[in-house]
């Protein structure tokens, strides 16, 4: 197959308009990762969710997210006031029942008014963002905070399962019909022979947006830094009165935004199933994993290669992108491998 | 194995013969019984790589496929009879598990669960995107099963079939795992610094449990496969993988009777589940996902060890309390080869102008020294002083900046500790790395790692009887020597500090060293245990062993030792005998601290 | 005698079959500096751990008159209580002037750090040279001032002090102990656990001295600094002496 210059031009697009959408997954994983040991598996499922959240809202009816953001809102609220029984404040149990109860009501109103008043698509865009987003720190109160001790792998094996019952209610709240967004932006850029979409350009900028921002953030604010803190000395972190569920609080409201966020842009362009999440998520992994799971450079940078692959392999070989994506990794842990010492001790982990 | 495992197992094996037989047994309960079992088999092999050797993979479904997918395609597509298949089927799954662990078991544990992940999924694409697999549509016409004219498509005989292959892998998981190849597999779990400190080749043992577990899920999956008598790619992803890990989470992933139980269990959850949920939701779907999931989660939150743990304590209670075991008398003949120990007073170990950099702490700085043949020598100085860098430098934990060792004459510095043991070098750890759960004499066993060399094989077929016997005999011996005996068959963490320490010795006796290091042997041990050990230290050097301590029980150190190298700020600070480090003003400044 | 800031009644440390700490009794008075002497293993770290709730423990804490129960290391450190480790704990790959700044996050919302860090460079002047670097370059005795500054910026009540003269060359543990003695001055209550015996005797106002676990002795610095068991337990010369 001979690829002429307009088609090479879109496979480009195409692999950087994705691994845009995987470098901002990949992010998302190593926040969560080196803040709190969680390889953050459900991650798909916010993205998921956060697009089918979307396309509810826009078919006018009440996305089933509403009521897991409700359960989970209760569910956290238990374990919070569980967790903090003993030192509870007036002002602590406030703020529980505030972030936990209180929170997922006001959303649920968002949504219900979203739709009623036939709200504009960044609004919709917002009220989606807000639906998926305090699912990330409930179910860390709910799923990892009671284990924060436990090994990296019992914490891996903790989030696949999650990941599995997170599936099943996408599948119980959205059936297994797909479905795509509108575009947020409708117009198309024309350079020489290259056509470029608005929604393309409106990732790439959200994407480079947020790069910075994480970027101002981890450097300048002092809750950055204290999430940075945590990542390189948990101990020293307790030591200066960082709470390491503060901490996971932000990485995890951060990563479920990300995700969510990364469904809204790319359900524009693809449609979404309930499981499509996991897919598009383990293509973050593994531009994670050749990051070794805590540099962001080459996570991010790692994204486009992969995306580029995608693209350039669904045009020669569509059936085989998944696999060919998944064997960038081969590579990566060979040369991983040689560079490990070979005395490795996890004894303690 | 216990009183309670072995009824229970009994009771299991006689339950899993005789229900079937008995008249009006519903026959769709014995395909469900058969599926128990497949199941059971690829949880079987969870146990030893998540429980014992402490990894976790999220591809065996995939080596169900490899096994299942082998036969498929060689008996419809090339005419071979299912019992010609099954040994491919094996090797298959068996060479890829390899390949794969090959690639990823030198890294840390969560990157073989995320490439497992990544694996399994693509797998479950090329099946079923490639014609060779006949893609989606999968293969039919699976021939079914016979033997000496048995008809195994017939499902009560296949349960048979089933049952033996279960009670099979149940034996040589056993044997495995009571042989000096598991052993160094178990040893995983107290850290691979300490079983590389005993000649264990860690990486070895990882890729020991990871073939292990994929060649029993290949044996499910050749089984599944004459079962079904077609197969397609669905069964084979990655939602199955977390199925089988989950039966061997809930079952007890520590037990191989926990195997069984979660297989079990999941397998008859999901049967009534796949019915029950679509009828309270009012859909159709995989919804049994959600809970397994929730269960999961539940299960690891509050009882990682599973089940099997607690029906096991229910157990025990109804049982009689078990007799002691037996203790072996002392026997001084030697039931292993010795090595040749260098003559008195020859040199054995000559460390020169030693150096560790970390950052900008200099911790070791031109730091160096010799050690006789049949000497005791003490290292010593205040907190912070280096010694145990210099340990780790001698030992071949750290890699030093600088310096050279040599060791009989040979240059260490630089070498693997798997190497360095190998030429004669045992030590213990400041803090006690003994492989927990162990009984105390498996323990010392492991110390005698590389005095044997049965393969996982033969341990499998139990042909290395013999060898185990001397090994055995062996911690017995070192057991007696360090007058802990009585104490092993308990398991290890259930002894004081100071014990844990005389088993630490006991284990690097094993090794028949040259040079034995130990890092504060005496620290936490009462002062009656502590002239027990100043006298059995006495008794080795008086055998011609060479020993080099890291102390600060400064009357131990002083009563005992020839010689004395003190260390302050990284540096040397004085060697000596101990009388007249006692004088050494600069000593008594470094550990009272000058006047400020 | 004021009110102690701190008091430890029959405190208990185990993990899992070893014993750490047994039956320990002691308190700090405001404003003095309290310090705690014993060889290797003998309890002195785990006690200071217990206190800041990073190890669990057994028997009654209580600091500035309130009863301490299961509450975390990072509400202790909201409370005023502060540890400086004998590893520590900095965050190796950020600047000096990041772990300083970050040592004051238990006061985050009131105020601007700025004063405090210049107090901290007026104090640490070889720490301001360093601002910028990364705290993994820095040699052992510049981490320990780091350490005890980063532990400063939070404005403790009482400040624990883990070995800090831990593998420093002795004109810095005399910097290091003046620095201590200069905020017991300024009210700053401290407790000190030290192996240099003699150092930590001359700043402090009374010691206790642990043996396997238990307080084997206690007094002023005199008197302490008089008792022959104090050379012999850290020494072992109780044959080469008593002979």
């Amino acid at each position: 197959m001979a690829v002429d210059l307009s088609i090479l031009l879109v496979l480009v697009q195409d692999g950087i308009v994705n691994g845009a959408i995987y470098g901002l997954l990949a992010l998302a994983l190593v926040i969560v990762f080196t803040v709190t040991r969680v390889i953050l598996v459900p991650i798909g499922e916010f993205v998921a969710f956060g697009a089918l959240t979307l396309a509810a809202l826009e078919t006018g009816t009440l996305p089933g997210t509403v009521w897991l953001l409700g359960i989970l809102g209760v569910a956290s609220a238990a374990c919070r006031l569980w967790a903090s029984r003993r030192h509870a404040t007036m002002r602590s149990v406030a703020w529980q029942i505030g972030t936990s109860l209180l929170l997922p009501v006001v959303v649920a109103g968002l949504a219900w008014a979203c739709i009623h008043w036939q709200a504009p698509q960044l609004v919709k865009v917002l009220v989606a963002l807000a639906i998926v987003a305090p699912m990330g720190p409930y179910l860390y109160d709910v799923v990892y905070r009671p284990m924060a001790d436990a090994s990296v792998l019992v914490l891996l094996i903790v989030s696949v399962a999650l990941h599995l019952a997170l599936q099943g209610l996408g599948l119980v709240f959205f059936g297994s019909e797909g479905s795509r967004t509108q575009s947020l932006a409708d117009t198309t850029l024309e350079i020489g022979p290259l056509f470029i979409s608005g929604q393309s350009i409106v990732v790439v900028l959200v994407t480079l947006a947020l790069i910075v921002a994480l970027f101002l953030f981890f450097e300048r604010t002092l809750m950055g830094r204290a999430l940075r803190a945590t990542a390189v000395n948990r101990l020293g972190a307790q030591l200066v009165a960082i709470s390491p569920a503060l901490c996971g609080h932000v990485a995890f409201t951060l990563a479920a935004s990300i995700g969510a966020l990364g469904g809204i842009l790319i359900s524009a362009m693809t449609t979404i199933y309930y499981d499509t999440g996991f897919l598009i998520a383990l293509k973050g992994f593994v531009a994670a994993v050749i990051g070794g799971l805590v540099s962001y450079p080459l996570a991010a940078a790692s994204a486009i290669l992969i995306g580029l692959v995608e693209s350039f392999a669904s045009f020669h070989a569509s059936a085989f992108k998944e696999v060919l994506v998944f064997m960038i990794i081969i590579p990566v842990l060979l040369w991983r491998s040689w560079r490990t010492p070979a005395l490795l001790d996890e004894g303690e982990e | 194995m216990s009183a309670a495992h072995r009824a229970v197992a009994l009771l299991l094996l006689a339950l899993a013969i005789l229900a079937p037989l008995l008249p009006g047994f519903p026959p769709f309960w014995v395909t469900l019984l058969s599926y128990i079992g497949l199941s059971a088999l690829v949880a079987l092999g969870l146990v030893v790589l998540v429980g014992v050797a402490g990894l976790t993979s999220f591809g065996q479904a995939m080596f169900v496929g490899f096994g299942a997918y082998t036969t498929a395609i060689l008996t419809t597509r090339y005419g071979f009879s299912p019992w010609a298949t099954l040994p491919v089927a094996l090797v298959v799954s068996g060479l890829l598990a390899w390949g794969i662990g090959a690639i990823t078991l030198r890294l840390k544990g969560h990157y073989l669960a995320i490439a497992t992940i990544a694996w399994n999924v693509s797998f479950f694409y090329l099946a079923g995107n490639l014609d060779f697999f006949q893609r989606n549509d999968g293969i039919s016409g699976i021939p079914a099963i016979t033997l000496f004219g048995i008809d195994f498509a017939r499902s009560m005989n296949f349960y048979w079939l089933v049952l033996a292959c279960v009670v099979l892998a149940i034996l040589l998981t056993r044997n495995l795992l009571d042989s000096r190849a598991g052993r160094a597999v178990r040893a995983l779990r107290g850290g691979a610094l300490a079983a590389e400190s005993f000649g264990v080749n860690t990486f070895n043992a990882r890729v020991l449990a990871f073939v292990y577990a994929g060649v029993l899920a290949g044996l499910s999956g050749w089984l599944y496969a004459h079962l079904q008598r077609a197969v397609n790619p669905s069964p084979f992803g990655i939602n199955m993988s977390i199925d089988y890990l989950l039966m061997a989470v809930a079952g007890g992933v520590h037990n191989i009777g926990g195997a069984l139980l979660g297989a079990a269990i999941v397998t008859l959850l999901r049967d009534q589940l796949q019915t029950l949920l679509p009828w309270l939701l009012n859909a159709q779907g995989n919804f049994e996902t959600i809970v397994f999931g929730g269960l999961l989660i539940l299960i690891l939150q509050f009882s990682p060890q599973g089940l099997w743990p607690h029906l096991m304590k229910l157990v025990s209670r109804l049982l009689p309390r078990p007799a002691e075991a037996p203790v072996p008398p002392i026997s001084e003949a030697p039931p292993l080869p010795l090595r040749a120990q260098p003559a008195r007073g020859a040199e054995v170990l000559r460390a020169s102008e030693l150096r560790k950099q970390f950052g900008g702490l200099v911790a070791v700085d031109n730091v160096g020294f010799t050690l006789n043949a049949g000497e005791v020598v003490g290292l010593i100085g205040p907190n912070g002083a280096g010694k145990s860098t210099t340990f780790n430098l001698l030992t071949g934990v750290l890699a030093a900046t600088k310096g050279n060792v040599a060791f009989l004459g040979e240059e260490i510095c630089g070498s693997t500790a798997r190497h360095i043991a190998t030429r004669g070098v045992a030590r213990t750890f400041q803090h006690v790395k003994l492989v927990r759960g162990m009984s105390v004499l498996d323990n010392v066993a492991l110390g005698a790692h590389l005095r044997g060399a049965a393969g996982p094989l033969s341990a499998a077929l139990h042909l290395d009887r013999a060898e185990e016997a001397r090994i055995f005999a062996l911690a017995w011996q070192q057991l007696h020597r360090v007058g802990l005996a009585q104490c092993a068959h308990l398991v290890a963490d259930d002894l004081s500090l100071g014990q844990q320490r005389l088993v630490e010795i006991a284990r690097a006796l094993c090794l028949d060293p040259v040079l034995l290091l130990l890092d504060e042997p005496a620290a936490g041990l009462r002062h009656l245990e502590k002239a027990a050990l100043a006298r059995l230290l006495d008794r080795l050097r008086q055998d011609g062993m060479t020993i080099l301590l890291v102390e600060h029980d400064m009357d131990f150190v002083m009563n005992l030792t020839d010689r004395l190298v003190v260390m302050n700020f990284g540096a040397e600070l004085a060697q000596g005998r101990p009388k007249d480090i006692q004088g050494n003003p600069a000593v008594i400044d470094a550990y009272l601290g000058t006047a400020a | 005698m004021t009110q102690p800031i701190l008091d430890v009644q029959a405190l208990h440390v185990a993990y899992d079959a070893i014993i750490a700490v047994s039956d320990v009794s002691m308190s700090v008075p405001k404003g003095s500096i309290v310090t705690i002497l014993g060889p290797n293993g003998a309890g002195k770290s785990s006690l200071l751990n217990a206190i800041m709730g990073v190890v669990p423990a057994g028997g009654a804490i209580h600091f500035a008159g309130r009863a301490l129960g299961g509450e975390s290391v990072e509400a202790r450190v909201n409370d005023g209580l502060s540890l400086v480790p004998e590893k520590r704990e900095l965050f190796y790959s950020m600047s000096v002037e990041d772990n300083l700044r970050l040592g004051r996050f238990r006061l985050r919302h009131q105020g601007s750090a700025e004063p405090m860090l210049n107090e901290m460079w007026a104090l640490f002047p070889r720490l301001k040279e360093r601002r910028r670097q990364l705290a993994g370059t820095l040699s052992g005795g510049e981490r320990q001032m780091l350490a005890m500054a980063r532990a400063l910026m939070g404005e403790p009540r009482l400040l624990m002090l883990d070995e800090p003269s831990l593998g420093l060359a002795p004109l810095i543990v005399r910097e290091i102990l003046q620095t201590a003695s200069n905020l017991r001055d300024n009210g700053v209550s401290i407790l000190l656990v030290e192996q240099n015996a003699r150092a930590a005797l001359r700043i402090a106002d009374y010691g206790y001295v642990l043996e396997s676990g238990r307080v084997m002795l206690e007094g002023e610095p005199d008197a302490l600094q008089a008792d022959q068991r104090i050379v012999e337990s850290y020494l072992g010369v109780r044959s080469a002496v008593s002979v």
